[in-house]
């Protein structure tokens, strides 16, 4: 579904811009790099597809001398990346940055610069990354539950993954996920921010007892874990519920970025965003509906939801979600996902999930 | 017989016991009489600048080399000074200082240079180095006291008179000159005159030696020429770089609004006017008879009384009201300035820096006192960018080489937002950087804290036109710090293009698989585009052709002399001003092997 390029089609894409640039300087004239803006000024809420658009904004890196640095950079990084799609390797991005050490006075300093323009050439050619010969270090999130993956092995034979088997430990999506198929009955998917709570949730077999799918993504989703949640809801026709803490980060950073994409990915959050997810708790009302202890928000999370209010488009369209940060700046406090131990350590199986997921008016959007 | 012995004994209890009873106060008395000026100095000299041997060398020299200047240019004769000391062993040396300057008349000799308090610039006001007509006398008293050995002097006033030559003793109890030898002598000079004198001193080089007051004099009367043989029998030249004498100066009236209670009485007495209204008319200065007639109605007197019938009372009330009378300001043609030109040729020779630059401000007024400040700045090239910056003083083209902490312009100085034209400064001390900051002074009475002239008075006028003339200076400054800033991110703009354009090219062409040539162009066609667009880089450093490093050089110390220079110091027990005049000269030369611990001394001495 992801807009797949054949090798060759990329490396003509890259030769294309290259080229372009040659053309321009044989003409003694400044060659311009030119890739969509990568932030939530160049996105709009598209509320029928349900994820961050695209807008046309462009950002145009021309030749000078301030830019003469990262424009070699760019162009060192097009061929390393065009070597590995003719060669069809793969480059991790701390790889990539190893790599640049070959490169004299262009070299990367730190990882950060070479992910920069790593993150601006994906742009440019507007795919993702794993087509341009990038992988991502980071994990893509834990499985376990009512599932069964259907992954290939090297030789191309057919393997079958089942969630339900791994005992205490739990099933790692890999990072590229196109490839997969899946098989399941469960009724939703729950995609839970900490590792700690997709644990209790493991070990006291809540999967069974609600016939799901648990997923942990350890803080913000990858890429991958996006792509994964948002191909077995489509696939299997399953909703997808989201339990993150009570603060700004669990709202805006890890739920908005599942839901609608990221600022910073803006030209592929049409794949790598699952539009259907509805966020189940921790809500601010439930500081109260189930007398949680709390923390004192911190003036960067109100910082966070003033930046927010002002500047995200997901936030500006749902009323709901303005309410929400309202209700929480009001109070003055955030709760973890681990709060509900103050009342019994399976509370939150027991009482908590199973009365916010039959009640829908409970959830925000 | 019992009698009479019995009479004397009583009428010796009785007067012994008279005396009894009055023996304190009569005992005092015995003891209270006449201090003579010389015996106070003798027991002050510090405040003349002789507290240590190594002050004392340079405050003779001084004395005698600003005595010379002055003669030189009230006779309009270009000064060829030469100066000689002489190593006389176990901590004696003898200056021996020649002018080419008009001459004293015979009978004048023995005041003038054994006699405190003599001479002819204290009672007139013009811009004159010396003023108080005490100078080369404490010299010659100092050398008496530390050697035992007389002034010797010859002086000579034209070719048709002859030579002749003295050896004066100060008598300390009643300031006056005794005449020890006097004879005529053979002189192949013209005219001029010659002092000989032995005293205890240290010689050492640095910023506060001989060595540095003379090349700084020579920096600020660019007209004069100086010939100077140090202790080591070096001889070095300061050639004049101008045959122009500067503009003479006019000696001026007192301005009422400098005028004193004490003086004016003095002025009412001596008069020879026969009305206070020509009396004010014509004994000071920018008074007419509309003003005289409104300072005598303000103070409630007639015009016409005489001066003579003045009471003290009558006095206080003109004093009351010269101030509510508004009177011209003093003329200023009184004052010559150095100029902005040669105070920048001046310091190009002995810095080299990268930029230059100096003011002359217009004149001004403290206290009925005419003056002019000037300043100067240089900055960059080599000088330290992590040191204090260099003062360089002046008053009436003296160099002031001590007690700078204590000196106005150093006030102005520390009050300037140096942050502003590009240097580092913290809160109250002197800004961090490459630079060398000059104040001059000119004035028909420079007011200095004591009589050894080391250091100006915090007079609110004086502090306020340094400040204005630092900060002119200051904003060039910045410009051309700006300037130089931009510059060196061109520069660094330039080095980029330079550094990654091979990168863009061997980039482009593997992934276009472009043959060498083509690579050649795109680097030819890249540095076209990259470079045109800059344009050609200004040259902004100023090409300092001025620079002399053997000048630059005399007066700081040699690394041979340093350890000794040191322990000198200490048996000596300097007084702080001059341990942080050291401080800052070792600490100069260790900044090339990163040794900055001293700092920190130095940053104390200049807060207090």
């Amino acid at each position: 579904m992801v807009q797949m390029h054949s090798p060759q089609e990329i490396v003509q894409d890259i030769k294309a811009i290259a080229n372009e640039v040659y053309q321009k300087i044989i003409k003694i004239k400044a060659p311009t790099l030119s890739m969509p803006l990568r932030s939530l000024q160049n996105v709009k809420y598209d509320e029928k597809e349900g994820y961050f658009e695209v807008l046309g904004k462009k950002k145009a890196r021309t030749l000078t001398a301030s830019t003469v640095k990262t424009f070699a950079q760019t162009l060192l990084m097009m061929n390393e990346s065009k070597k590995l799609v003719e060669t069809d390797d793969i480059a991790t991005k701390r790889e990539m940055y190893y790599i640049s050490k070959n490169w004299g006075e262009a070299r990367f300093k730190e990882q950060p610069e070479s992910d920069t323009v790593m993150d601006d050439y994906e742009a440019m050619l507007s795919v993702n990354r794993e087509q341009i010969g990038f992988v991502p270090e980071e994990k893509g999130g834990a499985v376990a539950g009512k599932l069964v993956v259907i992954d290939k092995d090297d030789t191309g034979k057919e393997l079958r993954i089942d969630c339900t088997k791994f005992g205490s430990g739990a099933y790692s999506v890999p990072t590229s996920v196109e490839h997969l198929k899946f098989e399941t009955k469960a009724d939703f998917v729950l995609a839970i921010e900490t590792a700690g709570m997709f644990q209790r949730l493991v070990k006291h077999n809540y999967w069974k007892t609600a016939n799901c799918v648990l997923v942990s993504m350890g803080g913000v989703p990858t890429r991958a874990c996006r792509r994964f949640i948002r191909r077995l809801s489509d696939d299997m026709k399953i909703p997808v519920y989201v339990f993150t803490d009570g603060d700004p980060y669990g709202y805006l950073n890890i739920y908005r970025t599942l839901k609608v994409g990221s600022g910073n990915a803006a030209h592929i959050n049409k794949y790598f965003c699952v539009p259907n997810a509805k966020f189940i708790g921790v809500t601010p009302q439930d500081i109260i509906d189930y007398k949680l202890p709390t923390h004192p928000l911190k003036d960067i999370d109100v910082k966070r939801v003033r930046d927010g209010m002002k500047n995200d488009p997901f936030v500006q369209h749902y009323k709901a979600w303005q309410k929400a940060l309202d209700h929480m700046v009001l109070m003055k406090k955030r709760v973890e996902q681990q709060a509900f131990a103050a009342h019994s350590l399976n509370f939150v199986i027991d009482t908590y999930l199973p009365e916010k997921i039959k009640n829908q008016k409970t959830w925000l959007p | 017989m019992t009698q009479t012995t019995l009479s004397p004994q009583g009428k010796e209890e009785k007067e012994d016991h008279d005396s009894h009873t009055a023996t304190k106060a009569h005992e005092m008395a015995k003891k209270q009489r006449d201090i003579s000026v010389a015996e106070f100095f003798e027991k002050n000299r510090h405040l003349l600048g002789f507290d240590n041997k190594r002050k004392a060398l340079l405050t003779a020299v001084k004395e005698a080399v600003d005595n010379s200047l002055d003669a030189c240019e009230e006779a309009k004769i270009l000064p060829e000074i030469s100066v000689e000391i002489i190593d006389m062993q176990n901590d004696r040396f003898r200056i021996v200082v020649e002018d080419n300057g008009p001459g004293i008349i015979k009978k004048q000799i023995p005041n003038i240079f054994a006699k405190l308090l003599y001479g002819s610039k204290f009672h007139k006001l013009s811009q004159t180095r010396g003023q108080q007509g005490i100078g080369i006398s404490a010299a010659a008293l100092y050398g008496q006291l530390s050697t035992g050995r007389r002034i010797g002097i010859v002086s000579k006033i034209s070719p048709k008179h002859p030579a002749h030559y003295f050896e004066l003793h100060l008598d300390t109890k009643n300031n006056t000159p005794e005449i020890a030898k006097e004879e005529e002598t053979e002189w192949k000079k013209d005219h001029g005159t010659r002092i000989e004198l032995d005293l205890e001193a240290i010689y050492q080089k640095g910023l506060q030696s001989v060595d540095m007051y003379l090349k700084e004099t020579a920096i600020v009367n660019p007209h004069c020429t100086i010939i100077y043989t140090n202790p080591k029998a070096e001889q070095i030249i300061f050639p004049r770089a101008t045959d122009e004498l500067p503009p003479e100066t006019k000696e001026i009236k007192p301005h009422p609004h400098g005028v004193e209670l004490g003086m004016l009485i003095k002025m009412l007495d001596a008069t020879e006017a026969r009305t206070l209204q020509s009396f004010f008319t014509t004994e000071f200065s920018r008074v007419g008879d509309g003003t005289a007639k409104e300072i005598c109605s303000k103070a409630g007197m007639l015009p016409s009384q005489k001066p003579q019938e003045v009471s003290r009372d009558q006095a206080e009330r003109l004093m009351k009201a010269i101030p509510q009378v508004r009177i011209i300001s003093p003329p200023t043609d009184c004052l010559s300035p150095i100029g902005e030109e040669n105070l920048k040729r001046g310091l190009k020779k002995e810095i080299n820096a990268e930029f230059y630059c100096a003011t002359t401000r217009p004149p001004s007024v403290y206290r009925g006192n005419p003056f002019i400040i000037e300043a100067a700045v240089a900055y960059g090239g080599e000088l330290g960018a992590e040191e204090p910056a260099r003062v360089m003083r002046f008053a009436n083209r003296v160099p002031l080489q001590y007690q700078q902490a204590a000196c106005s312009s150093t006030k102005a100085i520390l009050d300037t937002v140096w942050r502003n034209y590009g240097l580092q400064q913290s809160r109250g001390a002197l800004p961090i950087g490459p630079a060398v900051i000059l104040i001059h002074m000119s004035s028909v009475w420079v007011p200095f804290t004591s009589e050894a002239k080391e250091a100006m008075a915090h007079y609110p006028e004086i502090i306020k036109e340094m400040r204005l003339a630092l900060q002119e200076c200051g904003r060039e400054l910045a410009r051309y710090t700006n300037k130089k800033r931009r510059l060196t991110d061109e520069l660094k703009k330039r080095g980029y293009i330079e550094k990654y354009i091979p990168y863009v090219c061997s980039a482009l062409g593997e992934l276009l698989s472009l043959k060498e040539n083509n690579k050649e162009e795109i680097s030819e066609s890249l540095k076209k585009i990259l470079e045109e667009k800059r344009g050609k880089i200004e040259d902004i450093s100023d090409d300092n052709e001025e620079y002399d490093e053997e000048f630059a050089s005399i007066g700081q110390e040699g690394e041979e002399d340093e350890g000794e220079a040191g322990a000198k110091n200490d048996k000596e027990g300097d007084d702080q001003e001059q341990e942080n005049g050291s401080g800052k000269k070792k600490r100069r030369k260790k900044n090339d092997d990163e040794e900055n611990e001293e700092s920190g001394e130095e940053q104390g001495g200049m807060d207090e």
